[in-house]
């Protein structure tokens, strides 16, 4: 039982990392713009689906092509909060992007449908089906190229929040946008750059579900919302960092109770949720605490 | 900025929003005919079929539509039935129960269909077939196999439902009994028996591990797991984990299979035997989403193939590879599900002489056997098809071949142990 118990705790770690990698883009955007981005799981298979179609049409390997993937999801990324969001405006600005969020990711959806069909497709590499053998268990080599992107992704959003002028801009719009806009910060440049960043930061997360995932269809990313919106939640809104500790925590928690019940598993990822907003209502890394960073 | 109240009642929405989708209620869309008139007595006749064209089921939907289009194609290149020519209206339910219902009582309140055409899967037959019970039609359906759709008080009431499709209960009969007929000495020692919580997978699987249990075989896992988790990894690693010879996988579509495939390959574990309720009879939507090499060995449960000697069937099949290009393995079973659901309600048609769905009922319930592609259809006093044989099914080399009954026509030698993972 102490080798499930481990494995669990291992799978559930590197698993973490994967949902980290799609749920940081969401939890940014939130953060800048107060808006829930809807459309974040469409945006995740949608990324990956640009992985497949380079590495099946072009041949490119799923880790270059993220030379390409990445600024295009950006490109799509600004076009989207140039279109749909930022014309929002008012005391129903937030639910209205809510809608208009929703509505990218029907569009979405139905390119992808009528681009791809609906057969599930997979993305294949030899580094996605092999794995390391450490202390008796077999650890998928691409859970831990997702673990470590992850990672890095995260030290690299912090980076630039906290190391360059465009993150202070992002940082004093997170923290009021009023007065970023009284000193002169653009905060509807802000506001589409951040948007396009989050978007292109799916774009890894969307290659690694892909590869991690069983298949995934135009369909898949309704499966992919509620988890990532819980993930956000319980890390703290806007909190980059608390993304990844939420998804860890999550993932972790899921796997464990897995031994025992599979159907349970689930539930226990939204009970776990549930009773830390009890305890804590601005979740593990609250935006409170995250602004005044 | 926005309150932190606004901000939480925002949140609501998004997950209320999340919730919906996720529930399939998203988007209805018509496709093939995009009205319906009222029905004369020389005009077409009017069948009405709600399809999973996106959400979950959307790989089999489409691959229903096909088959329904196909048959409709057939049909009224033929002339029609008693010389009206067949409209098909095909509402998406988008995997939802909730939509299937409102999408037959539109069918049949709105369109004023004639007959009636089932959904994809157990699960949304069930709510479907109340509707068309209420309105005293046939429901004519292939891919609600559960016991559970035949047991509704509305089916036991109206005896309306008929599933032209093989019963899933003893769906793995001829698998179980295989594995018993093996020597002690080569027979597997180890059974896993991992379930997606689904009305359609788990009654034949739970079946099986009676019989195998009984037969001296130790269960080492056997857990069911929520049919719709993003996933299936934990799952996959836990069975794998069980050393298990024997794996029954009661899997409710193609990436079920591939997750579990996937788990296998990286935790370097190989069943020697592997049998899924369904997937690996989805055709070239299996090979290509589990990769040819890795189809190889497993098996699933049917009562058709694309290469089956039926000449109704190869007709079909060369239809179909005609239109849609592949091979006879690649064509997904759902096809020939649905031609069956065509070609049954046509026979039954033409036998009363109309579309009286009271007729319908009755003659379909008289015993008569009737034939389709998929083989011989009689239905019991509750629809079930009585006549429809279950075989084995196994991909060998690329190749979708019957394997059991052993001994039985049609059937080849079973690939055992199951080869190891390629890739």
């Amino acid at each position: 039982m102490t080798t499930k118990l481990l494995h669990a705790v291992v799978s559930g770690v590197l698993g973490g990392g994967v949902y980290a990698l799609m749920a940081v883009g969401l939890t940014l955007i939130f953060g800048v713009l107060d808006i829930i981005n809807i459309a974040q799981g469409i945006m995740v298979i949608l990324g990956a689906y640009l992985s497949y179609a380079l590495s099946v049409h072009l041949h490119i390997g799923l880790f270059v092509g993220l030379l390409i993937t990445v600024p295009a999801m950006f490109i799509i990324g600004v076009a989207v909060q140039w279109l749909f969001i930022r014309p929002l405006s008012g005391r129903d600005r937030t639910s209205m992007s809510l809608l208009a969020c929703y509505a990218v990711a029907i569009i979405i959806e139905g390119v992808l449908y009528w681009a791809f069909g609906p057969n599930y497709v997979i993305l294949t590499a030899s580094y996605i089906t092999s794995s390391v053998h450490v202390f008796g268990f077999y650890l998928p080599y691409i859970y831990l190229y997702g673990f470590a992107m992850a990672v890095a992704l995260v030290v690299a959003l912090y980076g630039m929040l906290y190391r360059t002028k465009f993150g202070r801009a992002v940082r004093a719009t997170m923290q009021d946008r009023t007065a970023a806009l009284l000193v002169g910060i653009n905060v509807n440049r802000v506001a589409a750059l951040t948007f396009g960043i989050g978007v292109a930061v799916t774009a890894v997360g969307g290659m690694v579900y892909g590869a991690t995932s069983s298949g995934f269809n135009p369909n898949s990313g309704y499966d992919l919302i509620s988890r990532l919106l819980a993930i956000i939640i319980l890390g703290g809104l806007g909190s980059i960092g608390g993304a990844l500790a939420a998804s860890v925590l999550m993932l972790t928690l899921e796997s464990i109770v897995d031994i025992w019940s599979p159907t349970w598993a689930v539930a226990v990822f939204y009970a776990a949720l549930v009773l830390v907003l009890t305890i804590r209502p601005a979740g593990l890394f609250g935006r409170q605490a995250v602004r005044a960073q | 900025m926005m309150s932190q109240h606004a901000r939480m009642i925002a949140l609501a929405a998004a997950a209320a929003v999340a919730t919906a989708t996720v529930a399939g209620c998203g988007s209805s869309s018509t496709s093939s005919s995009p009205s319906a008139t009222s029905p004369k007595a020389a005009g077409p006749i009017v069948v009405g079929a709600s399809l999973s064209l996106t959400g979950d089921f959307s790989a089999d939907g489409q691959a229903f539509e096909r088959g329904y289009q196909l048959w409709q194609h057939d049909v009224n290149a033929a002339g029609g039935i008693l010389g009206r020519q067949v409209k098909l209206i095909v509402l998406n339910d988008a995997s939802s129960p909730t939509q299937v219902v409102s999408n037959y009582d539109k069918l049949i309140s709105t369109d004023h269909v004639n007959l009636t055409f089932g959904p994809f899967s157990s699960l949304l037959t069930t709510p479907a077939s109340a509707v068309a019970a209420r309105n005293g039609l046939a429901f004519i359906e292939g891919a609600g196999g559960a016991p559970s759709v035949f047991t509704t008080p509305a089916n036991e009431q109206a005896h309306n439902v008929f599933d032209v499709s093989l019963p899933i209960q003893d769906e793995m009969v001829p698998f179980a009994n295989w594995i018993k007929s093996l020597p002690a000495s080569k027979r597997p020692k180890s059974a896993a028996y991992p379930m997606a919580q689904d009305p359609f997978a788990d009654p034949p699987v739970q079946l099986t591990q009676q019989t195998l249990h009984q037969a001296g075989i130790t269960t080492v896992y056997s857990k069911i797991f929520p049919a719709e988790v993003p996933d299936y990894t934990p799952a996959a690693n836990n069975v794998a984990a069980s050393g298990a010879q024997i794996i029954v996988l009661g899997s409710t579509d193609v990436p079920t299979v591939g997750a579990f495939i996937k788990a296998f390959q990286q935790q370097h574990y190989t069943p020697k035997i592997f049998i899924a309720a369904a997937g690996p009879d989805q055709g070239a939507a299996f090979t290509s989403a589990v990769g040819a090499g890795n189809a190889n060995g497993m098996m699933v449960p049917n009562a058709w193939y694309g290469g089956s000697p039926n000449p109704q069937s190869q007709k079909m099949v060369a239809e179909y590879i005609a239109k849609y290009g592949g091979t006879a393995s690649d064509v997904n079973a759902d096809v020939a599900e649905a031609y069956a659901v065509g070609q049954v309600a046509a026979q039954a048609v033409k036998a009363t002489g109309g579309t009286d769905n009271k007729k319908i009922i009755s003659y379909l319930h008289s015993g008569t056997t009737l034939t389709s592609v998929q083989g011989s259809v009689k239905f019991d006093s509750l629809g079930r098809n009585g006549a429809a044989t279950t075989y084995i099914f196994q991909w060998q080399n690329g190749k979708f071949v019957q394997v059991l009954p052993v001994g039985a026509a049609g059937s080849v030698k079973i690939l055992n142990p199951k080869p190891g993972w390629v890739g």
